[in-house]
């Protein structure tokens, strides 16, 4: 792999992103092997990294917005690798075709003669249905790919005829974009996660997975320019100063999450309604109260307190760890809200857990690896471009 | 005529950047106190003048804690030991109830810390300034950019210094008299 840093591109013969290509493919038979043997575990195990990948995505498509909505300088010299995030996001939607296959095993409203007893399920079934369940997903990842290759589009548009209008453009684009992103991830994540227990329902829901998002993707860029900076890639265009600021949103988005978090537990702790009360009964059963204390004190104690001091978001290979730990807890979180709906008595790993999170995560992202690579590494016409990379905290 | 004391100079430079230049030799030079004048923020100053790192985020986090443990020991006395009162069938003790009052506690803790330990930091309120004496030195808010070096400095020499900030590019040196106030009502 060689950097010319005139004009920002990599020259790479793709070894590595085949490689990825490879063992995700790999990992991906691997688990097949699980869906015979244990088919209703294989679901679990694939919604759960299903829905990790397309978060990361999902945060890397927010991410593209916010920036062009709020004018940013230091995150142009990032952009390019967030909207590399974001195009991998819309490939996202093939893998939900083996998941149809497994509604039965996932989700309980989907069995009629579960329904045909069940009065609160039937006064739910006009939403909480087969067709429309896949006709949703389906204009999910309609809006999420016109947005995504839009805004991919007009970048790489910028690169080679730089004008006012692109920026423009991008920013007309974003606004009604984040609107629409704002209510198909909330709806994703109760169609996909909260219907798991369909009697169960948190109005707060879509924001907290949208706050768990949005931390994955911001890892997931720290890890990325960390590697390329080992590479000696983008050296001294992505310089500490981009770190501290993306510690400082790691640690603002951590505060979000437990804020989301705990109110979301609070006023259901408070009530003790039952039919709500349940669900954090599920998550307190066995061994599973070791898992809701470790998403409380992994997710956010530690990062909270380790983000604080400034000496930390200013060092590359504490960031990049400290990247890697939340990536690991985002995962968790995900595991915590789906995985109860399986194991009632206590967490259980399984071995598909992990080929299916290597397996998704391979065709992820090596296709976030093509898309990088395509182009310069960062937006090379973008008229901030130079005060980007004198960014400077003060 | 009363006997005027010296208590500072005064310097006018004619941008912002011969400003920061001249705070990187004031730095070099070893002056302590010294200030920069300016109607905006100019990115690096900080630096130029070698300023230290504020201490106020650390007083910040330090009282916004004792806050938090304040507001959960508030809770914990007034409704798990001295009027222990059911509520919704819950323990006296109920800690997650006591998280919106101390997380209030926190912030107002945190906030009150960081607006007084501000003014502290920088001696305020204060009402009166040297540099006031000088006529020029109202275009501090305007276009006017100046260094000012007090007599509390301990390099701080009447003549040397004068001729120093000359040497360094200011215009307009001048000396900041102190009258006492009789004079200055004469002088008008």
């Amino acid at each position: 792999m060689k950097f010319d840093s005139q004009t920002y591109r990599v020259e790479t013969d793709n070894q590595l992103g085949f490689k990825i290509l490879i063992a995700g493919i790999a990992a991906l038979l691997l688990s097949a092997i699980g869906y015979f043997t244990h088919s209703k575990q294989f679901f679990f195990s694939y919604l759960v990294a299903y829905t990790f990948w397309v978060s990361i995505g999902l945060g890397g498509l927010f991410f593209v917005m916010l920036s062009h909505l709020t004018g940013t300088v230091w995150g142009i010299v990032l952009r390019r690798i967030i909207e590399s995030i974001m195009m991998a996001l819309p490939v996202m939607a093939i893998f939900f075709i083996p998941l149809i296959f497994g509604f039965h095993d996932l989700y309980h409203w989907s069995h009629a003669e579960a329904v045909a007893e069940d009065p609160l399920l039937q006064s739910k079934a006009p939403y909480l249905n087969v067709p429309f369940f896949i006709i949703r997903t389906g204009i999910y990842f309609g809006i999420w790919y016109l947005l995504a290759r839009k805004l991919y589009a007009l970048s790489l548009q910028q690169d080679e005829q730089p004008t006012n209008e692109q920026i423009v453009k991008m920013r007309r684009v974003s606004g009604p974009g984040m609107v629409l992103f704002a209510v198909t991830t909330a709806f994703a994540s109760f169609d996909w996660i909260m219907s798991l227990d369909a009697h169960w329902y948190s109005t707060i829901f879509g924001v907290y997975f949208f706050a768990g998002s949005f931390l994955g993707a911001l890892s997931f860029l720290v890890i990325v320019s960390a590697w390329l900076h080992n590479k000696d890639i983008l050296t001294g265009t992505i310089t500490i100063e981009h770190y501290h600021d993306l510690g400082r949103l790691i640690f603002a988005f951590v505060i979000f999450w437990g804020y989301m978090a705990f109110s979301q537990f609070f006023l259901i702790w408070y009530a003790n309604i039952p039919e709500e009360t349940i669900w954090y009964q599920h998550r307190w059963t066995g061994s599973w109260n070791i898992i809701s204390l470790f998403l409380v004190i992994g997710n956010f104690l530690i990062p909270f307190v380790l983000l604080m001091p400034r000496a930390i978001k200013r060092n590359r290979n504490k960031m990049f760890v400290l990247a890697i730990w939340i990536l690991v807890t985002h995962w968790v979180d995900l595991f915590w809200l789906i995985t109860p709906n399986l194991h009632h008595h206590g967490a259980h790993f399984s071995w598909m857990d992990l080929t299916l999170f290597v397996g998704m995560g391979g065709i992820f992202v090596s296709l976030f690896w093509k898309y990088l690579t395509k182009g310069a590494l960062v937006p090379v016409k973008d008229p901030k471009l130079q005060e980007s990379i004198q960014f400077s905290n003060a | 005529m009363s006997k005027q004391k010296v208590v500072g100079l005064l310097a006018e430079f004619p941008h912002p950047g011969a400003l920061l230049k001249a705070a990187e030799k004031m730095r070099e030079a070893g002056f302590q106190d010294y200030d920069c004048h300016s109607p905006f923020p100019i990115h690096g100053m900080d630096q130029a003048m070698g300023e230290k790192r504020s201490p106020l985020g650390w007083m910040v986090g330090i009282l916004a804690f004792i806050g938090f443990t304040a507001g959960m020991t508030l809770e914990w006395w007034t409704s798990a030991v001295d009027y222990p009162l059911v509520i919704s069938g819950k323990p006296f003790f109920s800690y997650p109830a006591y998280g919106p009052v101390a997380f209030a506690f926190m912030v107002i803790f945190g906030a009150f810390t960081a607006v007084l330990g501000m003014s502290v930091l920088n001696k305020l309120p204060r009402f009166h300034h040297p540099v006031f004496y000088s006529d020029r030195f109202a275009k501090a808010s305007d276009d006017g950019f100046f260094v000012s070096v007090e007599n509390t400095d301990p390099q701080f020499d009447t003549e040397k210094t004068r001729v120093f900030l000359e040497e360094i590019g200011g215009q307009h040196v001048e000396l900041l008299l102190e009258t006492d106030e009789e004079q200055a009502l004469e002088n008008e």
